[in-house]
């Protein structure tokens, strides 16, 4: 299995990104052509202006004639604003389409990564990245539509303003044009230089601000060991330390992106003192008039700004892009546990069997397979038995619930139920049928009620109420200040953590699974609730197979078979009392120590 | 599912009216706190402004005395256009100055501010007590310190150029009139349409960004919450019903960013022309006054040359009045936090004496909602270097007690007492040396082994961290790490699992050698046989320590001197193990349950085995 390492900081063009986001989202395309030709259309009047100062000079001040025309200037001023009119109604077109387009792309961008990560299995393996994960439906998505919607119009507009510019400055002078382009040869392998040195500092600033983001969410999930141990001038003095390390990052980039802004400045003097030089020139030459040459001199102008913009715009795009990857490398990873959807099968009906064949399991360590956490395991289970599996910490006991629900696929092997390989079941049957409730009894920052329904939104008030009163937990639940309607806060944290266990359970109780599995779902339970809960939990599972994760023997005791976890071997299975008749075995030993706990 | 009780009762109300003297109370706030990188930044826009106007007067020159006479057939010395050329080179490189003046002024200013505040949130958040963060979601305090405190200050990068931008605009106004009164007629219509358009465009952006602000967080929260239950969206197979959830929101936001962008689409377009048609609007009066000789060709082109290149810096203008409702709605979060009442003040008092330290409540109540009571009239003392068993059903306040123990709530009446001296009364560091609290879920550092177990107390070596680690038994599971003592946990580093996660944070509690350690159920994640091992070790060098322990196994509780039982926030009994085993009927039931439960069962069995006997029988007599 692949926990699916996320390459950072892999090198990839800026093009190459864009071409895979495209490929991505194809809602980006609709309806591009249309708005490219708008953004040609605004581009014009760009141009527009100098063209009517150069017109109105030649042939309406009449500097040449000494005959000034004032009609032939109004005319030309009418003309030009007409233009202007037309180019401004067209930018407006053009920027609505290109806003509603890429901010449904990137909508849909991020509910489909959102449902992505969902399928990875990253989120449970590895419980440290989840505040990573969120970054990347959140703060990566808003990088790039804030470059959309800053940047990124910019850029098209300006980029479009450079070639109009350009081609009207050439019809006006290709020699001159020649003369600003020479100018600005050096200037565009300087910037493209520092562009490499700039991206680097990008990097190493998002890397900065990520490692902030863990200090500040550590000193807050944190808060109670900080105080409890008084160590909050060692935490301050960590955040501080991230908090100067970002700042001096942001530094960098800033005197680097300002050196390379600064080369397009002084290029674009010495074009236009260049210019001035060649353009007096062709003046006495009689190759250039005096309103083309006025025209020519607004245009260099209107061409250097762009170029300024765009140096300015690509820091941001360095950005956005770096968000983008990020996105798009979470969206390539393929799920390592994955749905066969349409291709699978559906559980059959009737309760459920299991069976390992020679099930190996290793986590994968950098790249090669670990350590083997299972050794071959090789069972049965029949349907409607209550296994309980019992073993040291870190015996692989978790690992086995994990194969069984398939949260994970084995290394080496197959798990089948009901004679059914479970990388055939489709998701949608097997998390019907199969439930697991983890150790953490996780709850939504909603409502008791509302938590329980999560696992079955149809449940009326009345069904609800059953359920609670059939695991014997009304009572419970009526000691709280507004019974089922009781909020649980943020992770469940109004409740104690055996209260959210409880929640859990009837959770999982009510979704009426086939195979229940239960991964040390009662240990922060006291025993008198626990032994209860045991007790009706068997009566109201009768009928069905469930598998208990325990270190408490009381669920062994009571259960029709025990596996013994040792090491990742099944080490020995039997009914309880079968067990415990060889004293030396492990099973033995760990009732021994139970007992002395115990009693 | 997700209730935003809090974000949107507190949703600061932006409206376009005083978004703009709120903002900019926030700027003056952030140039008062960086005087000197904001004049630095100020005189770099000034020179900037000031050279690209005196640009347009070189070229309105150059055209007139250089390029007017070449193109006519007169005369033009080659000292006067290496005059020209160099003049507009020199003005290229003074505006590099100013480049570098006001960019780096403002980015240097506005870094300072972010790590300013930055730095002033999370003080506080490390100042403010447990039940101020009980009640505030983590996601919110995280954007706090990041976003809010980013979006605050965002305007603040492109405020010199637009301080620098009205500065040009009154030269350029003044040059103007130098110039004709009616070229400056021109200009003092277009500079100021250009000025209330921003105005407007601001005013109405405000609440659209406010909401697309909002919407963005409530994405955040969801997408937070999902990920952090993963395990049971997945297991329920309720990926896609989450994904709906998720939509929905998404699809809020998405509409709010289009608002945002329409908005931006009418008003781009807009600002950009009309500079254009202040040109145009230049070179109708221009030809004019030309023809009535009142200027010259060089004035004109000057002038209509000035248009052009103060379209680009006037928008700066619109940038900073455009950010400021984000700036403002941050500002607002971060100063709510910066303002936030709940101090849980530290005493002066020190905690003399050496050795183990008593512990007593007296009449203590709690609540952590008004009107719903956790704790009610609870009594109890812990002597000196005893051990007590805290014992009671789940949800009877046990975790509550533990954390009031270590100090880390207040009670709302009566007093926690440690030898004797009131809780409140004693300083941080008297807290920390004397009690230690090992919570019920463990919360590792991304840290080292070491820094995680030492916490950079001074006194606590290697030899302490390796005693600590063995007496809590996680020594085994340390010396099998990549580094040991020195291999990373957390985030970027390897990742434990619950059971050796709480045996670490047991061995950062013993690791300070507390007077009193308080066990919140810390080993529920712990081996049965691993467990008796820690309380082996833990009675062998528990002498100079009290212990309070939270729980339910009766090995544990035989440990304790004495057991405190209560039930629903009342203290009901408490006594040695055997009295409250003779006469309290709830703790019978609680302690004695697994016992029955075996006694049930094998009298079942006993039953089960006679059936089984008798079909047995049946069998033979039916093979008979």
């Amino acid at each position: 299995m692949s926990t699916g390492a996320i390459t950072e900081g892999r090198h990839e063009s800026a093009w190459a990104t864009f071409r895979r986001g495209f490929a991505l989202s194809p809602e980006l395309k609709a309806g591009l052509a249309g708005t490219l030709g708008l953004a040609l259309v605004a581009m014009i009047g760009r141009a527009a202006v100098p063209v009517a100062v150069q017109q109105g000079i030649d042939k309406g001040l009449g500097v040449q004639t000494g005959q000034l025309d004032m009609g032939v200037i109004a005319t030309v001023v009418a003309i030009t604003a007409g233009i202007l009119v037309i180019t401004t109604t067209c930018g407006y077109f053009m920027m609505r389409r290109l806003f509603t387009v890429s901010e449904t792309a990137l909508a849909n961008m991020r509910v489909r990564t959102f449902r992505h990560i969902h399928d990875l299995s990253m989120l449970h393996q590895q419980s440290e990245r989840r505040g990573t994960m969120v970054s990347r439906v959140t703060s990566d998505v808003d990088s790039i539509t804030q470059f959309i919607q800053w940047g990124g119009v910019i850029l098209m507009v300006n980029g479009g303003q450079l070639v109009v510019t350009l081609i009207v400055m050439a019809v006006y002078s290709w020699q001159l044009t020649l003369v600003v382009l020479a100018a600005f040869v050096p200037a565009v392998i300087v910037i493209k230089s520092f562009q490499k040195r700039l991206a680097g500092a990008y990097q190493e600033s998002r890397r900065r601000i990520g490692v902030m983001l863990g200090a500040i969410s550590e000193s807050v999930v944190g808060a109670s060991v900080i105080r409890a141990y008084g160590i909050s001038g060692r935490s301050g003095a960590k955040l501080s330390e991230t908090i100067d390390d970002y700042q001096h990052a942001q530094r960098r980039a800033m005197r680097i992106s300002v050196t390379s802004f600064s080369t397009g400045e002084i290029a674009a003097a010495v074009a236009l003192a260049a210019v001035v030089v060649f353009g007096v020139k062709l003046g006495v030459a009689g190759e250039i008039t005096l309103g083309e040459m006025t025209a020519y001199l607004f245009l260099v102008t209107l061409f250097i700004q762009p170029v300024q913009i765009a140096t300015e715009v690509l820091n941001e795009a360095q950005n956005a892009v770096a968000g983008w990857r990020r996105l798009l490398d979470v969206a390539d990873l393929e799920p390592d546990v994955a749905d066969p959807a349409e291709h699978g099968v559906d559980l059959p009906a009737g309760p459920l069997d299991v069976s390992f064949e020679h099930v190996s399991f290793s986590y994968p360590a950098d790249g090669a397979p670990g350590p083997r956490v299972l050794h071959d395991v090789d069972l049965h289970i029949a349907a409607k038995t209550r296994v309980a599996v019992v073993g040291e910490t870190g015996s692989g006991k978790t690992t086995f619930a994990k194969l069984l629900t398939r949260l994970m696929d084995p290394s080496e092997g197959r798990v089948l139920l009901s004679g059914t390989p479970l990388t055939d079941v489709r998701f949608a049957s097997l998390r019907s049928r199969v439930v697991m409730v983890p150790q953490d009894g996780f709850l939504f920052d909603a409502t008791i009620a509302e938590n329980v329904r999560f696992a079955r939104p149809d449940l009326s008030d009345a069904d609800l109420e059953r359920a609670f009163t059939e695991l014997g937990l009304l009572d419970w639940v009526q000691t709280l200040a507004h019974g089922l309607q009781t909020p649980v806060g943020e992770r469940g944290e109004a409740l104690s953590v055996g209260e959210r266990q409880l929640v859990a359970l009837v959770r999982a109780y009510v979704a009426d699974p086939d195979l229940l599995v239960l991964d040390e779902a009662t240990s922060a339970v006291d025993p008198a609730t626990e032994v209860r809960l045991q007790r009706t939990l068997d009566a109201v599972t009768r009928g069905r197979t469930t598998v208990a994760i325990a270190h408490r023997l009381s669920t062994a005791q009571s259960a029709d078979e025990v596996l013994v976890v040792d090491k990742g071997v099944v080490v020995q299975r039997g009914p309880h009392d079968n067990l415990v008749k060889d004293p030396d075995s492990i099973y033995a030993k760990l009732y021994a120590s139970w007992l002395e706990q115990t009693r | 599912m997700l209730v935003a009780g809090e974000e949107a009762g507190a949703k600061p109300e932006i409206t376009g009216r005083d978004v703009l003297a709120r903002g900019a109370r926030v700027m003056w706030r952030g140039i008062r706190d960086e005087p000197r990188r904001f004049t630095l930044a100020v005189v770099g826009s000034c020179l900037f402004g000031g050279l690209v106007i005196g640009q347009a007067m070189v070229i309105g020159w150059i055209v007139e005395t250089l390029v007017a006479p070449a193109t006519s057939g007169g005369d033009v010395t080659t000292g006067a256009v290496a005059l020209g050329a160099t003049v507009l080179i020199a003005m290229g490189l003074g505006r590099v100055v100013g480049i570098f003046g006001r960019r780096l002024g403002a980015g240097f200013m506005q870094f300072a501010l972010q790590a300013r505040y930055r730095h002033e949130v999370t003080r506080r958040y490390l100042q403010l007590p447990l039940s101020w963060h009980q009640r505030h979601p983590t996601g919110t305090l995280l954007s706090n310190a990041n976003s809010d405190v980013e979006a605050a200050w965002f305007p603040v990068a492109p405020l010199p150029f637009a301080v620098g931008t009205v500065f040009m605009l009154f030269v350029a106004v003044t040059v103007l009139f130098a110039i004709d009164w009616a070229l400056a007629l021109v200009g003092l219509v277009v500079f100021p349409v250009l000025f209330v358009m921003n105005v407007i465009f601001s005013r109405r952006m405000a609440p659209r960004q406010a909401r697309a602000q909002h919407m963005r967080a409530e994405v955040a929260t969801i997408a937070h919450e999902s990920f952090d239950g993963a395990l049971v969206v997945k297991t329920m197979g309720r990926e896609e019903l989450e994904t709906q959830r998720f939509a929905r929101r998404a699809g809020e936001l998405r509409d709010a960013l289009i608002s945002v962008g329409r908005l931006r689409g009418l008003f781009d377009p807009l600002m950009e022309s009309l500079p254009f048609l202040g040109t145009l609007l230049a070179l109708l009066v221009g030809a004019w006054r030309l023809d009535a000789g009142a200027i010259e060709l060089q004035q004109l082109v000057q002038v209509t040359f000035l248009f052009t290149v103060l379209a680009f810096p006037v928008r700066a203008i619109g940038w900073v009045l455009g950010d400021l409702p984000r700036s403002v709605a941050g500002w607002d979060r971060v100063e709510r936090v910066l303002r936030s009442t709940g101090q849980m003040p530290y005493g002066t008092e020190a905690l003399p004496g050496a050795g183990a330290a008593q512990l007593r409540f007296d009449n203590v109540d709690f609540a952590y909602e008004p009107g719903q009571p956790v704790l009610r009239d609870v009594t109890f003392t812990v002597p000196a270097g005893r051990t007590v068993a805290l014992v009671g059903p789940t949800g009877s306040g046990k975790s509550t007690i533990a954390t009031l123990a270590a100090r880390l709530l207040d009670p709302d009446a009566g007093r926690v007492g440690l030898d004797g001296v009131d809780a409140r009364e004693l300083t941080s560091a008297a807290l920390a040396d004397t009690v230690a609290l090992v919570p019920q879920i463990a919360f590792v550092f991304d840290d080292t082994v070491r820094g995680n177990v030492a916490l950079d107390r001074p006194g606590i070596d290697d030899v302490q961290v390796r005693h600590a680690l063995a007496t809590a038994q996680a020594d085994a599971f340390v010396a099998r790490l990549p580094a040991e003592l020195d291999t990373q946990l957390g985030e970027r580093g390897t990742s434990l699992s619950g059971g050796q996660r709480q045996r670490l944070t047991l061995a950062r509690a013993l690791a300070g050698q507390p007077r009193l350690l308080v066990l919140d159920d810390a080993t529920s994640a712990v081996d049965p046989r691993v467990e008796a091992r820690i309380l082996a070790s833990l009675r062998g060098s528990a002498q100079a320590t009290t212990i309070l322990v939270v729980a339910y196994r009766r090995a544990t509780i035989a440990l304790a001197d004495e057991v405190v039982y209560i039930e629903a926030g009342r203290v009901v009994a408490h006594g040695t193990h055997e009295e409250l085993l003779a006469t309290v009927p709830g703790y019978i039931d609680l302690v004695t349950a697994y016992e029955k439960a075996e006694e049930e069962r094998e009298r079942e069995h006993v039953y089960d085995a006679d059936g089984d006997a008798a079909a047995i029988t049946e069998e033979e007599e039916v093979a008979a």
